[in-house]
């Protein structure tokens, strides 16, 4: 994407992912516009971890942010890995649908909001079990009535990733952006293993593990749509790419008919990282969207 | 989890607030604000904390950071096993922040 810029300064990056949710949101929106809704101040926590004995975090694990990208009025929800490995308990995820539901609202009113989820998350929060899988079905409920008006971003930076309800919740979003180390799966690789046992995989395999769901392998298996460097520019420059493309024809979630005919060619016994490149060869939408 | 509170005297009012860290293994979380009785200059801290059994620990920390620090502050610390070393840190980067704010320095 930045091909042009090669000068020893140009070349010096900011990481994105080294950066807090806080800073990853800051960083997307245009400068000066982050105003944060419900942070920290606010102390909305999870009622039910000090139940069990864990220490809260203030905002729950997740930030959302309002501003504007391109001159445009978006909202970022972004989670934070570091507390409780982003999992969404019945706060952190209400306050991820809530924000979606505002921008909703504000899209049917004909005001158009750009949503933005940095998924970094291991999925529903087990100490909040029900309460957090029911959120995650809000949450997804509110990307698929949102992508009737605007495009829904999704980005999965790493280096958690994204697995459990919340994968379900990325593959709605019209767009993904990955990096090499962001990881997209249902199961983990150690649930995997534990479940399916090691012979099934190896979950101490990082080489097989990236290859089978890493970034680059999303975005070769058309089930990521662009591939960016960890680079906090980069990133902000992939967010806005992928609004400036506008609504896709179709949906990922509403090719029903391709990725079944796509799953029919693969053999449980035989299927290789390669060999879903080429059963899965890019796209299954029109529109190409191809990323260096 | 062990819940803990310190009070030490303050010399001034804080006028701003800061937060900073994460509630991530090894660190800790720090929110500090004007003190909720700013006539009564004094500052008041709330600990939780991951780990049990450190409360000496906490009041030396605390102690220290107070021999430098005068603001009629609150300061709630969300702690998932933060050393002291870490926790030091955190304090001074969330005062620093505060003040960055009061001189219209903030990021």
């Amino acid at each position: 994407m930045s091909s042009t810029l090669n000068s020893p300064a140009e070349r010096l990056r900011e990481s994105f992912i080294e950066l807090s949710a806080r800073e990853r949101a800051r960083a997307l929106l245009d400068a000066g516009t982050f105003r944060e809704l419900l942070g920290p101040f606010d102390r909305i926590e999870s009622p039910w971890l000090p139940l069990q004995g864990i220490v809260c975090q203030a905002d729950d694990g997740v930030v959302i942010a309002r501003g504007t990208i391109d001159g445009e009025p978006a909202v970022v929800a972004a989670i934070e890995s570091a507390f409780q490995g982003g999992s969404i308990g019945e706060v952190s995820g209400s306050k991820i649908a809530a924000a979606l539901e505002l921008a909703l609202r504000d899209c049917e009113r004909g005001r158009i909001v750009r949503p933005v989820v940095l998924f970094e998350t291991g999925g529903v929060r087990l100490q909040e079990a029900n309460l957090g899988l029911a959120v995650i079905s809000e949450i997804q409920a509110a990307i698929v009535a949102l992508r009737r008006h605007v495009p829904v971003v999704g980005v999965i930076a790493g280096m958690v990733g994204c697995f459990g309800g919340m994968s379900l919740a990325a593959a709605l979003c019209s767009y993904l952006v990955v990096t090499k180390p962001g990881r997209l799966g249902m199961n983990g690789p150690e649930v995997i293993e534990q479940e399916a046992g090691i012979d099934e995989l190896d979950a101490s395999d990082r080489r097989r593990i990236w290859q089978l769901i890493g970034g680059e392998q999303r975005a070769a298996t058309g089930l990521a749509d662009i591939l960016t460097e960890d680079d906090s520019s980069g990133m902000r420059e992939a967010v806005r790419q992928a609004f400036a493309q506008g609504m896709p024809q179709t949906h990922r979630s509403e090719q029903v008919d391709t990725y079944l005919a796509r799953l029919a060619q693969v053999d449980p016994v035989t299927i290789t990282p390669e060999s879903m490149r080429i059963i899965f060869a890019g796209d299954a939408r029109t529109s190409s969207k191809e990323q260096a | 989890m062990e819940h803990l509170t310190f009070d030490y005297p303050a010399q001034r009012a804080v006028t701003t607030r800061a937060h900073v860290g994460v509630v991530g293994s090894g660190d800790l979380e720090v929110l500090l604000s004007p003190a909720d009785n700013a006539s009564a200059l004094s500052a008041h801290v709330v600990v939780r904390t991951s780990v049990d059994g450190y409360s000496h620990i906490w009041k030396s920390v605390l102690d220290r950071f107070f021999t430098r620090y005068d603001g009629a502050a609150r300061i709630e610390i969300n702690d998932f096993g933060a050393t002291p070393g870490v926790v030091a840190l955190r304090l001074a980067e969330a005062a620093e922040a505060a003040a960055a704010a009061e001189t219209g320095d903030a990021p």
